[in-house]
């Protein structure tokens, strides 16, 4: 190693003896070049341009109603309370019953949390199976399915009225459940298939040869290198089902509904004065878990993006 | 004794036929080359033959067993395949104990066969590592590890080395050599694009084309007797040269492409010949002397050297001879210049005739 440093070390040396005259090495980067401050100053605009609603929301959320009344909404407030929290959280009114979000929030968690699950351990097998089993009508089964993501919602929001009746679903969790779980399919078929298609395939073949069937490959092959791809659809799933509102609104009763559709009741209500540091401390409350999903998982999500790139 | 045997195998998709009516005897402990160029149906000949593919019609037979409607696992063969495919998330030693464990062979009969593979192929050490810290060699010997701990009688490899640089490839290549010859009975398929790979590693080679075996022989006969056109050009680097003309029957026999004849008293005709009429010769370039050693041979004649490709061991000379492409081989350490006109000589009896409508050999 020595010998190696000195030698690096007489090459520099014998390079900086020799004068070259003109430019040489690397070009010298400019700080202040035009390009950056153009470059920095357009990336700080577009922020400041997400970030100010935000902004007031949280200012907005800690300030007291008279303070609201003045009507400085940038202004920080004077003295902060969190009491619109407290009330979002526990007493708001929404319709008859007056114990605010908190309903809402674990509806919404025993919505979503069977529900991502549900349609990712489906939708991950259907991948795998379109993907590395090339049965009779694999293509014809998927077509199917890709263009189920093209009809309208609202073409089907009846008929599925209908249909959840008759089986005895209308109304409760496991009814919106299962919407959620058949809705969130085509996306999440296509997507697992095409990560599942990216996995060489005499990988597939080898486990073959090793004597693993259709779930020990999918368990012990393809399960575990496939972790970028889980997390998307996870991500996906969570922030899409926490964030439905018209599924919510449609298939549940007022004890059902999930926390969007009560944030909606308490904003909107018309009687009474507008709280609005209680309407922009539910909106936040309502907003943190898919914000706590992406910071949690950002690094994996670009990871998940940029799967093609991920080599055995 | 046969290993494998293909009777009368069919495969298509749709509408296009990949292999046509294909007979293959593979005799046990022998090294078979499947060798042609990309998208001759070699390699989904070996998917047939391992299960990994259904095929149309036809049968295999493995050690004397009708294997055509049998698992891959339940065939008795291993597989290697060109990018390893070795199981990411498992160490070396997972990736051995997959197929057992999921044979259900006993733990201990497991870390035995671990240990006697990992002990052929000198991989013990790298055995708690995963394939991401392993480089391509050690990779591919892990690869066929894998193959070699399910205890088989019949190895198929699919273009191995292919993915592997020129140094490594050519040290792995001894190395399967190596291990046939180790363990005695195990039957070798061999899958490759690669003629020195197939030529140092086989017992008998297969040539195939569209789906069909051109020529199935000893490397030897390959290379100095190929049964057709196509063979003859596919084997040999620099390829051998083709003169079109004629062939002559009165009196002695006779090669005439314009100006220039070419005895053939003393050239073996195959079954086929001799027929008077339009015909293709072949010579290999490293069959055609210059200078003094091209005074003894049966045929002479006086060419100017067009270009000069030295590599170093030998210079290959690129001529013309009666307005032919004439590439011959000579020594490295030979003075060749373009420009000159130099002797060249060669023995007819090392040429190849083939008939110029249906290029089998003569």
């Amino acid at each position: 190693m020595a010998s190696i440093v000195t030698l690096n070390t007489v090459g520099v040396a014998d390079r900086a003896s020799e004068d070259l005259v003109g430019p040489r090495g690397a070009r010298p980067a400019r700080a202040f070049s035009r390009r950056n401050i153009f470059l920095y100053g357009t990336l700080f605009v577009v922020a400041l341009y997400y970030l100010l609603p935000l902004y007031v929301m949280v200012v907005t959320s800690l300030k007291g109603m008279p303070e609201i009344r003045v009507g400085n909404i940038f202004s920080p407030p004077l003295e902060i309370t969190f009491e619109p929290w407290v009330k979002a959280w526990a007493t708001a009114c929404t319709g008859l019953n007056c114990d605010g979000l908190s309903r809402g929030f674990w509806n919404s968690v025993r919505i979503t949390i069977p529900s991502v699950v549900l349609s990712i351990a489906i939708a991950s097998v259907n991948g795998y199976a379109l993907a590395n089993w090339r049965f009779k009508g694999a293509n014809v089964f998927f077509t199917i399915l890709i263009i189920g993501a093209f009809i309208p919602y609202q073409v089907m929001l009846y008929p599925i009225v209908i249909i959840l009746r008759e089986i005895g679903l209308y109304g409760s969790l496991t009814g919106l459940v299962l919407v959620h779980s058949v809705f969130g399919m085509p996306i999440l078929t296509l997507l697992f298939r095409n990560y599942f298609s990216s996995v060489p395939e005499e990988l597939f073949k080898a486990a073959r040869v090793d004597g693993a069937g259709f779930w020990g490959i999918y368990f012990k092959i393809m399960l575990p290198m496939s972790l970028p791809i889980f997390v998307v659809a996870l991500i996906l799933q969570v922030t899409g089902i926490w964030n439905d509102f018209l599924f919510g609104v449609v298939y549940t009763r007022p004890e059902t509904y999930p926390m969007t559709v009560q944030l909606n009741n308490i904003v909107n209500s018309v009687q009474g004065v507008k709280e609005y540091n209680v309407n922009m401390a539910a909106t936040l409350l309502t907003g943190l878990v898919p914000l706590i999903v992406y910071f949690a998982s950002g690094k994996l999500f670009v990871r998940g993006i940029a799967a093609g790139a991920v080599k055995g | 004794m046969t290993s494998v045997s293909i009777k009368k195998l069919y495969l298509s998709f749709g509408e296009v036929e990949v292999l046509k009516d294909l007979e293959l005897e593979i005799e046990k402990g022998e090294f078979l080359v499947l060798l042609g160029s990309s998208g001759c149906g070699k390699s989904t000949l070996l998917n047939c033959i391992a299960g990994l593919l259904d095929i149309t019609d036809g049968q295999i037979l493995i050690n004397g067993r009708n294997v055509t409607w049998e698992q891959p696992k339940d065939r008795g063969i291993g597989m290697v395949f060109q990018s390893y495919a070795l199981y990411p998330q498992m160490t070396v030693e997972g990736n051995l104990a997959f197929g057992l464990k999921n044979a259900r062979v006993p733990k201990d009969e497991i870390d035995r066969r671990i240990a006697r593979a990992a002990a052929i192929l000198h991989i013990e050490p790298l055995l708690k590592r995963k394939p991401a810290q392993l480089s391509g060699g050690q990779r591919q010997r892990v690869a066929i590890g894998r193959a070699l701990v399910r205890d088989v009688d019949v190895f198929l490899f699919d273009e191995p080395l292919s993915n592997l640089d020129a140094k490594l490839r050519a040290e792995l290549r001894v190395e399967i050599k190596r291990l046939h010859q180790q363990l005695a009975n195990t039957t070798m398929i061999y899958v490759t694009h690669d003629q020195i790979e197939a030529m140092t590693l086989a017992d008998r080679i297969a040539i195939m084309r569209s789906g069909a075996i051109q020529q199935l022989a000893d490397p030897h006969t390959i290379y100095n007797k190929p049964v057709n056109k196509y063979v003859a050009g596919f084997i040999g680097s620099p390829g051998i040269n083709f003169m079109d003309g004629e062939l002559k029957l009165n009196g002695s026999p006779a090669f005439r492409a314009g100006e220039t004849r070419i005895g053939l008293e003393r050239y073996a005709f195959s079954g086929n010949g001799p027929r008077q009429g339009p015909v293709t010769f072949g010579i290999r370039p490293e069959h055609v002397f210059m200078d003094r050693a091209a005074a003894e041979q049966p045929f002479r004649a006086e060419v100017g050297v067009e270009v000069v490709e030295p590599m170093g061991a030998d210079t290959l000379v690129w001529s013309r001879l009666d307005g032919h492409e004439l590439r011959f081989r000579v020594d490295g350490q030979v003075p060749v210049r373009k420009g000159e006109r130099v002797q060249i000589g060669f023995d007819p009896a090392r040429a190849s005739i083939f008939d110029a409508e249906t290029e089998m050999r003569l």
